[in-house]
């Protein structure tokens, strides 16, 4: 991404836990030979305000360890707690904690399916049971959010929008629930860069600007390095890793092992110190890396006494 | 030589509904040579797929012309003799598998062709080891990963004995390893089997590795070369929305800051070099690292 945008740590307030899982085990096709482990006792917490990125290999268990964060997986044991409450404990209402955990799904544009985009958006809330006109204010709300012109979408027809756009009005029709938590299961999957872009900076903009606790899965170590302030490693059903992405980046060559990588820029980072350059290693977007290398750089470049610019004269 | 494929100012137009005609490509004109492999770069819209979708009679232009070897796209009576001769790879390694192991997925093709028995054997087992995927023939094609489902499909047109394979977004659904072992399969093709490969693909890191790049935009090719020189144009590239491999947008700051570099690097390797030779440490190759 050639975008210079990079958040350094997001929110740095001591806040509450909003979901909390605890040795959560769950096997697919349980009592088949084709049996899987798919969780093996995983416990994590995420607090209010995060931006947390689950990353891990297919198959490794992200997809269906956030399934587990709005009750729509039972786990075989373990616990899973949302604001502190057991969700399946008997008298917990699974409705209200999917009000409260919004998923979105892996390639959520084929799941639209009316009409116009308002219409689509409004399928939730109007199933919780809101009137019409807290309806139509929470469609408005969501298309707000998410940036989507109501005078100009609501009426048109979803399929005929951009992939960039029809991801966008799935978000909406999530968002439209007013949850607490957003989680997005690869929203960048199978788009364009362009796409790519628009998408992830709506997602930055629901956790900087409207206080969206934000939990994703995603297969771009360059989009996690610029815009989470935590990464989770999963592989094989486990967490591996859990901490900040740049101490989590660190771990480069483990991450490798496990079919994993790092944003090409640490990777040339590290190269160049297998290389016996003395640069740090711990940086994680071009930007940084254009810091710490620029001074003795520039220091060689006067000896050489060139200046051309074969890239087409910077990169911005 | 001659081009396996020729695409001669081609123009492709179709109903977009309310008697609107949209225009998907405009005046296309590229030559695929043997052994070749072109990467096609540019957003959904751009005509990208449509282009591909030429290669092999899948479509047929509105204006100019596709030929395959002589074979004119046009002319009916060589859709199958085109269509093995180029073959076709998707986007979702779901959608292409058609057996219940991967041997005979891999079979499905010559089967149809008619080939005999005996030379499908040795064409499975020669299209998996080519695709590394020896030791699989038995497996349930949907118990593979993402990367591996794509090789099998791979495989799968392999065994038609193509010469060229166009493969429209094989890695967009895939992780960063089921990436990494597609791109060096079809590298690989290129080089060691001299099959053309056209790799139609959202992720540049990819693109470096063509030997030419073909940048799409409405319907026009909008930029053509080397990956050196497609990459060394950031702000064009920027107009169109795309973007550069990190290491050449970190290349282009530096040097926009006044650092001499000889060159654009697009790979780890070459950024390495260049900035040993300018600290005179001269480029070397770590032992320890591997791409």
């Amino acid at each position: 991404m050639t975008s210079g945008l990079f958040w350094a740590g997001g929110r740095a307030e001591v806040s509450s836990t909003v979901i909390e899982v605890r040795n959560l085990c769950h096997t697919y096709m349980r009592g088949t030979p084709l049996a899987r482990q798919a969780l093996k006792h995983v416990t994590l917490s995420i607090a209010e305000g995060e931006l947390v990125a689950i990353i891990g290999r297919t198959g490794s268990g992200k997809s269906t360890l956030v399934q587990h964060f709005n009750g729509l997986l039972r786990p075989d044991s373990g616990h899973v707690f949302v604001d502190g409450k057991d969700i399946w404990q008997k008298g917990v209402a699974l409705r209200d904690i999917r009000r409260k955990v919004g998923l979105v799904f892996q390639y959520p544009e084929h799941q639209l399916f009316e009409e116009s985009v308002a219409s689509d958006i409004a399928f939730a809330p109007r199933n919780m049971g809101l009137s019409d006109n807290a309806v139509d204010d929470a469609v408005r709300e969501a298309m707000r959010i998410v940036d989507l012109d109501y005078d100009e979408f609501a009426e048109r027809s979803p399929f005929e929008l951009s992939g960039g756009q029809k991801r966008r009005v799935a978000i909406a029709g999530v968002i439209a629930m007013r949850p607490k938590v957003l989680i997005l299961d690869e929203p960048t999957a199978g788009m364009d860069p362009r796409g790519r872009e628009d998408v992830l900076r709506e997602i930055q903009a629901l956790h900087d600007e409207h206080g969206y606790t934000v939990v994703l899965v995603s297969h771009s170590m360059e989009d996690v390095a610029r815009f989470a302030n935590r990464l989770v490693v999963m592989e094989d059903g486990r967490i591996a890793m859990d901490g900040r992405p740049r101490d989590v980046f660190q771990r480069r060559d483990e991450l490798v092992e496990m079919g994993l990588g790092v944003p090409q820029i640490t990777d040339l980072m590290a190269e160049l110190a297998r290389r016996g350059h003395n640069f740090p290693t711990d940086v994680i977007t071009v930007d940084e890396a254009s810091e710490a290398l620029l001074p003795s750089l520039l220091a060689a470049s006067g000896m050489a006494g060139e200046s051309d610019s074969p890239c087409g004269g910077g990169g911005r | 030589m001659k081009p396996v494929v020729h695409v001669e100012n081609v123009s492709y137009a179709y109903d977009g509904g309310n008697q609107e005609q949209v225009e998907a490509l405009l005046d296309v004109s590229l030559k695929i040579w043997p052994g070749e492999f072109v990467a096609v770069i540019g957003h959904n819209g751009s005509g990208k797929s449509t282009l591909a979708k030429h290669m092999n009679a899948l479509l047929v232009p509105t204006r100019g012309n596709v030929y395959v070897f002589e074979m004119n796209t046009q002319d009916e009576s060589w859709v199958w003799e085109i269509r093995q001769t180029v073959g076709m790879v998707f986007q979702n390694p779901d959608n292409q598998i058609v057996a219940t192991t991967v041997e005979e997925d891999v079979a499905f093709g010559p089967e149809n062709l008619g080939v005999e028995p005996g030379e499908i054997r040795r064409r499975v087992d020669e299209a998996l080891a080519l695709v590394d995927m020896t030791g699989y023939e038995k497996s349930a094609p949907h118990m593979l990963s993402g990367g591996q489902k794509q090789r099998v499909a791979i495989a799968g047109v392999i065994a038609m004995r193509p010469r060229c394979i166009v493969l429209d977004e094989p890695t967009a659904m895939l992780d960063p390893v089921g990436r990494t072992e597609v791109l060096r399969t079809v590298r690989r093709l290129a080089s060691d089997e001299g099959i053309s490969i056209v790799h139609i693909t959202h992720f540049m890191n990819e693109a470096v590795y063509a030997d030419r790049v073909i940048v799409m935009e409405e319907g026009r090719i909008a930029l053509s070369g080397t990956p050196r020189e497609v990459f060394s144009q950031p702000a064009t590239l920027r107009k169109l929305d795309l973007d550069v491999p990190q290491v050449t947008e970190l290349a282009g700051q530096l040097q926009a800051a006044g650092v001499a570099l000889s060159r654009c690097p697009l790979t780890v390797e070459e950024m390495a070099d260049d900035i040993g030779t300018l600290l005179g440490r001269g480029p070397c190759r770590s032992e320890l690292h591997s791409h």
